[in-house]
């Protein structure tokens, strides 16, 4: 169990993690300081959780879907229709909490939508999921009626900046999730079952698997954890804004299953190592900013990150490193 | 009938019918003069559309396409406006990047064996990002040339204008389609989305092919970055952001098989012309907001999913041979 | 007679891959006009063999020669564009693309860079004329039978290469009829002069078509013979080097042994699928299903296990009425079911051999009452010790296993549910004669056990050496049901045919 743990911390993802927060330091002297004031916590690593809340929300769906050898392309859409219900709720005088059980509601619901086209339809999850990436910001738009809906409902701005215990509320709410996601998947049955669907569709359905039913199940707790991510997004700049929140960040979502090691292709999985993906994005995105640099070169970097996981995971590099199988013998007992 | 040719065929009657009801609705829209305006307001998105079907039909896709127009837009505007370089010259030079930088992404996607997704993703991220390094804000094109050729145009029966950009979208069309159904490479681009192994087997050039696919797309994606400047005599980082969604969408609208292998660019055409047809509509409407355009499309795009969807999954029909005895 | 000349000769080949030889010393020749078959177990080195002739592999010892001169390929193009032609057993060609495209891709003749698509069809027509094939050359590939796909490959081969063709188990996926005519076409080239090298798990073929042998056993020559000088038997004991038990069938599943009823299937059928069958199982009875290919017996597995939905009829389950209307509902009835297609419908590729075998019990067992690892690790040991699956560890993905030990795990992995009924379909194909014995005394020891089995399969040997009772399928209804004496290869062939024979009288 020990070298387990141990195995785990020395992976290319805590290590890349490091990496970029050694960078950050060194362009930044101050990026780890942190301060108590006013009853939470603030400072640059706080600034790179609070940031990067949002898209390791939908990391944790991405990479249910992800190991199922689906992707989701609408959740960045979903989030613009998820704030966009909340936001236009509560500035038509619904309760808070009313607010946010139908954004969520309305998640679950473009879930569905997709989960119904991927797992009955048997149509391509890329494919299936492009109707909602396409029309969801049109149905945002149709939900604020054109305009950034802004309000000054307090339960909506707590869950985008409030704090619990000095912790920002999103961190906060992803840490949870992350946490519950995992239990729900490792102490249950689920997460074999959802790499056996993963790893061959048909074979699970054989085996008695309820293959359909798991699909479904998938797709909807990502539009549930789109949903989530929407609403703190609003909170966050206490408006809805149907153009241009959550906008890419399904691709930023994507990445960091991918920097957790989540094969495109299906099969293994692990959800905290997407968090942890997500967290190296946004550090990088921190960094760049504190650093000084233009936004815009945040594009670059992440496009050289790609390129790197690439070369790194490419049979070319794989026998250039020898990283050839290890010899397993005796590795049950 | 042939299988594939019946999206196509859904294509071209709903694209009919829906041009029907909205000349009955605007009888104005039957007109050589908004056909013009149809082909040249369409005309970047056309020409990416063309490239793009070229990589679906090979079982591809590709992101990059809005980062490269972005970016194309952005380099020639610098390199008139800064560097006093003739528009052809920057053209060149432009057009000569694009179709690099397509070849590159196309080999890494054939070299590193990755899924198109995610290598055209880094290419979106890199292109954008480079395009707004270069410049974040939007740069005004002024040379005579630039008026010049955005004004010429063709004169139509009925008063219509054919614009050169529109004409050059055309052109891309009969030529695309003249590529993919009468040509080696052709041939090679739809063995690739049928089945890569057994291709490869069959003596395609796997890489060759799908590296000039990518080169193609992105050689095309960068032509319509030209398009687009000349459309707006200015280059933006930030232009023609989510294009590679559209053109996914046109080409899907066109009865191509998102999966690869079936399909035609004639298809991407009509596809262009109907997102452009619900574009047009909603403008003349007046009383439509723009957001339906995009709850229209996404609806078009759910339709021709589904209908490829019973068209293809039904297993194929199994011929017995008809034995000579 | 003089000896006809040889096209294509190894001498003395060997390939080591690391630390194992998969080749050792092996030499073989080919003549104009002959066919030649390949055989041994899985493992023996055909394949390997194949890929070092055929281009996909180089030889680290020894030297193949193409009509006397030496030749070295880097790739299978250029053994094509040498003379050497291969068709797979998954036929490698393009279901999307037009037949005639299919025959000349790469090849087309060009005008000004546009293919001239007239003289394809024109070339396609003359050349599928020959091969006594008439089809529409501009169809879709996809749109005809795996067999008319098959010829197809072949007349590409041939077309392109013209001096050896190599068939790696072409047969596999035809039926009887659709083998005769492929036969036939085999014959034809052969008079044509090409040297055709054949590969095939069906000795009975071997015997049909080929005019000599090469036998490989661990990856060594073991002889090559006329095949007018050796019998099957002959033929088995060089592949084996032993005799195998279940060549000399002898039913040791007395029907009268069996329990009592446990499942009755009344009525069962799907339009267009099967027609209605009306079946009991009992409790310690295998019951084996013959039929050709397409004979609807892999549709009629499919619906006793929910896979498809039976429109029709019922099922009775120890009297009570059951539902099966999907996989899932099978499995909570304590039903399993080995797919045909293991790569397709039966392992975890990725997964562990663990996984695999726990993986229908905690399907089973349902989302939320997982097995945790000392529970998985005291099954996976249980089932791999009874069936003796040779892994090196049960941490490896299963898709490092041989077919044969993929098949035991498939097995291990319904046992661990402990079912009442198993339906295997063709539990033995292509897996090597080895786990096929295994496989053979497992179904034999479980039904003494008690299960009821339903086995689909084309060996009738094997069919006859292990049932109770068979059922024979043709064109998709269950035509008779044997019992006791009738149950020998000879009836259940003439049942098979015996509407041809009808026709006939």
């Amino acid at each position: 169990m020990k070298t387990r743990v141990l195995s785990r911390l020395i992976s290319p993802q805590t290590m890349a993690l490091a990496a970029v927060l050694l960078v950050n330091w060194i362009l930044f002297p101050g990026f780890f300081d942190i301060e108590w004031k006013d009853g939470r916590l603030f400072g640059s690593l706080i600034d790179v959780l609070n940031r990067g809340a949002p898209v390791a929300i939908l990391a944790i769906g991405m990479t249910a879907v992800i190991a199922t050898k689906g992707v989701d392309l609408s959740v960045g859409a979903v989030m613009a229709i998820a704030g966009a219900t909340a936001a236009t709720m509560v500035e038509a005088g619904w309760p808070a909490h009313t607010a946010v059980a139908v954004a969520l509601l309305a998640g679950l619901a473009c879930g569905l939508w997709n989960g119904v086209l991927v797992a009955l339809l048997d149509i391509q999850p890329i494919i299936a999921t492009l109707v909602i990436m396409v029309a969801g910001r049109g149905i945002a738009q149709l939900i604020t009626e054109g305009s950034i809906v802004t309000f000054s409902d307090p339960t909506l701005i707590f869950i985008g900046t409030g704090s619990f215990l000095g912790l920002p509320m999103p961190v906060v709410i992803a840490a949870t999730l992350a946490v519950l996601a995992t239990l729900l998947v490792r102490r249950t049955a689920l997460g074999l079952l959802v790499e056996a669907v993963g790893v061959n569709r048909s074979a699970a359905r054989y085996a008695g698997i309820s293959a359909n039913v798991l699909l479904l199940a998938v797709y909807v707790f990502c539009g549930f954890c789109a949903a989530i991510a929407g609403m703190i997004v609003a909170g966050d700049i206490r408006g809805a804004d149907a153009n241009n929140a959550g906008l890419w960040l399904e691709l930023d979502a994507i990445l960091a299953v991918v920097i957790g090691g989540t094969s495109l292709l299906g099969g293994r999985f692990s959800i905290l190592m997407s968090v942890l993906g997500a967290v190296i994005i946004q550090a990088m995105n921190t960094g760049i900013l504190v650093s000084g640099f233009p936004p815009e070169f945040n594009l670059v970097v992440k496009s050289g990150v790609i390129i790197l996981i690439l070369v790194l995971q490419s049979p070319l590099s794989a026998t250039l490193f020898l990283r050839a199988p290890k010899a397993k013998t005796g590795a049950s007992k | 009938m042939n299988r594939s040719l019946r999206p196509l065929a859904a294509t071209a009657i709903i694209f009919l019918l829906c041009y029907l009801a909205a000349v009955i609705q605007f009888p104005s829209m039957l007109s050589t003069r908004v056909l013009g305006n149809f082909l040249t307001d369409n005309a970047f998105l056309g020409i990416t559309a063309v490239g793009m079907t070229f990589v679906i039909l090979s079982g591809g896709i590709d992101l990059s396409v809005g980062a490269v127009i972005g970016f194309t837009g952005v380099l020639i505007a610098v390199l008139i406006s800064h560097f006093g370089m003739h528009p052809l010259a920057a053209f060149a030079v432009t057009l000569t990047i694009a179709a690099l930088f397509g070849a590159a992404m196309g080999a890494a996607i054939h070299y590193m064996q990755v899924p198109s997704f995610i290598v055209t993703l880094a290419g979106m991220f890199l292109a954008r990002g480079a395009a707004s390094v270069i410049s974040p804000d939007s740069i005004p094109i002024n040379h005579d040339f630039y008026t010049s050729v955005s004004q010429a145009y063709l004169l139509m029966p009925g008063g219509g204008r054919l614009s050169l950009i529109g004409g050059i979208m055309v052109l891309v069309f009969v030529v695309g389609a003249l590529v993919a159904h009468r040509t080696r490479f052709g041939s090679y681009v739809y063995a690739l989305g049928g089945n890569t192994t057994s291709a490869a087997l069959m003596g395609v050039p796997v890489a060759r092919t799908t590296i000039l696919i990518y080169t193609l797309s992105s050689f095309l994606a960068g032509l319509s970055g030209v398009i687009f400047s000349l459309y707006t005599s200015a280059g933006y980082s930030l232009a023609a952001v989510g294009v590679e969604l559209d053109a996914i969408g046109a080409v899907v609208i066109g009865g191509t098989l998102l999966t690869g292998g079936y399909g035609f660019v004639a298809g991407t055409f009509i596809g262009v012309m109907l997102m452009g047809l619900v574009q047009t509509y909603i403008i003349f409407d007046g009383t439509l907001s723009s957001w339906w355009t995009k709850i229209v499309i996404g609806v078009l795009l759910f339709m021709f999913i589904l209908l490829q969807r019973i068209v293809f999954a039904a297993s194929a029909p199994r011929k017995k041979a008809f034995w000579k005895v | 007679m003089t000896e006809p000349a040889t096209v294509l000769q190894a001498r003395g080949v060997v390939k080591v891959f690391g630390q194992h030889r998969a080749l050792d010393d092996v030499s073989i020749d080919l003549r104009a006009g002959e066919v030649h078959a390949l055989l041994g177990e899985n493992g023996a080195g055909k394949s390997t063999l194949i890929k070092i002739l055929t281009g996909a592999y180089q030889a680290t010892e020894g030297e193949v020669l193409l009509e006397g001169q030496p030749v070295r390929f880097a790739d299978p193009l250029q053994a094509q564009a040498a003379g050497i032609g291969t068709v797979y057993q998954e036929v490698n060609l393009l279901p999307n693309r037009s037949v005639a495209e299919n025959l000349f891709l790469g090849h087309q003749p060009t005008r000004f860079g546009f293919v001239q698509k007239k003289v394809i069809y024109a070339k396609a027509r003359a050349v599928l004329a020959t091969y006594g094939l008439d089809v529409d050359v501009r169809a879709e590939l996809g749109s005809y039978s795996v067999a008319v796909q098959q010829i197809v490959a072949i007349a590409r081969a041939v077309e392109l290469s013209g001096k050896v063709l190599v068939l790696d188990e072409p047969t596999a996926s035809l039926d009887r009829n659709e083998v005769d005519r492929l036969f036939d076409i085999i014959r034809q080239l052969k008079a044509r002069g090409l040297a055709i090298i054949f590969i095939t798990h069906f000795l009975d073929q071997v015997f049909a078509i080929s005019d000599r042998m090469t036998v490989l056993r661990n990856g060594k020559l073991i002889g090559t013979s006329s095949l007018k000088d050796v019998s099957p038997t002959d033929v088995v004991r060089m592949m084996l080097g032993k005799d195998l038990e279940i060549l000399h069938p002898v039913s040791t599943a007395a029907e009268g042994a069996s329990g009592p009823v446990m499942l009755s299937f009344d009525g069962f059928g799907k339009p267009g699928k099967v027609a209605p069958v009306t079946l009991d199982i009992h409790r310690g009875e295998v019951v084996g299903v013959a039929g050709l290919l397409g004979s609807g017996r892999t549709e009629l597995a499919r619906l006793m296990f929910g896979v498809d939905t039976a429109e029709s009829g019922k099922v009775t389950m120890n009297g009570k009425e059951i539902s099966l209307r999907s996989p899932v509902q099978a499995v909570q009835a304590g039903f399993g079911f080995c797919p045909e297609d293991r790569k397709a419908d039966g392992i975890f590729g990725d997964l562990s051999v663990r996984e695999n075998l726990i993986i229908a019990l905690q399907a089973k067992l349902g989302w939320f009452k997982a097995l945790n690892r000392d529970e998985q690790l005291e099954i996976a040991g249980r089932y791999a010790e009874a069936l003796d699956i040779r892994a090196a560890n049960h941490d490896m993905p299963i898709k490092l296993l041989s077919g044969g030990n993929q098949q035991k795990v498939i097995l291990g992995r319904w046992l661990a549910i402990d079912p009442n009924f198993l339906i295997l379909d063709e539990p033995t194909r292509g897996i090597d004669v080895g786990a096929h014995a295994e496989i053979v005394r497992t179904i034999n020891r479980l039904r003494e056990d008690g299960l009821g089995l339903l086995v689909i399969s084309s060996e009738l040997d094997e069919i006859v050496a292990y049932s109770s009772r068979v059922v024979v399928m043709r064109d998709r209804q269950m035509v008779a049901e044997l019992h006791g004496q009738d149950i020998s290869p000879k009836i259940i062939v003439q049942a098979i045919a015996a509407q041809h024979q009808e026709a006939a009288e």
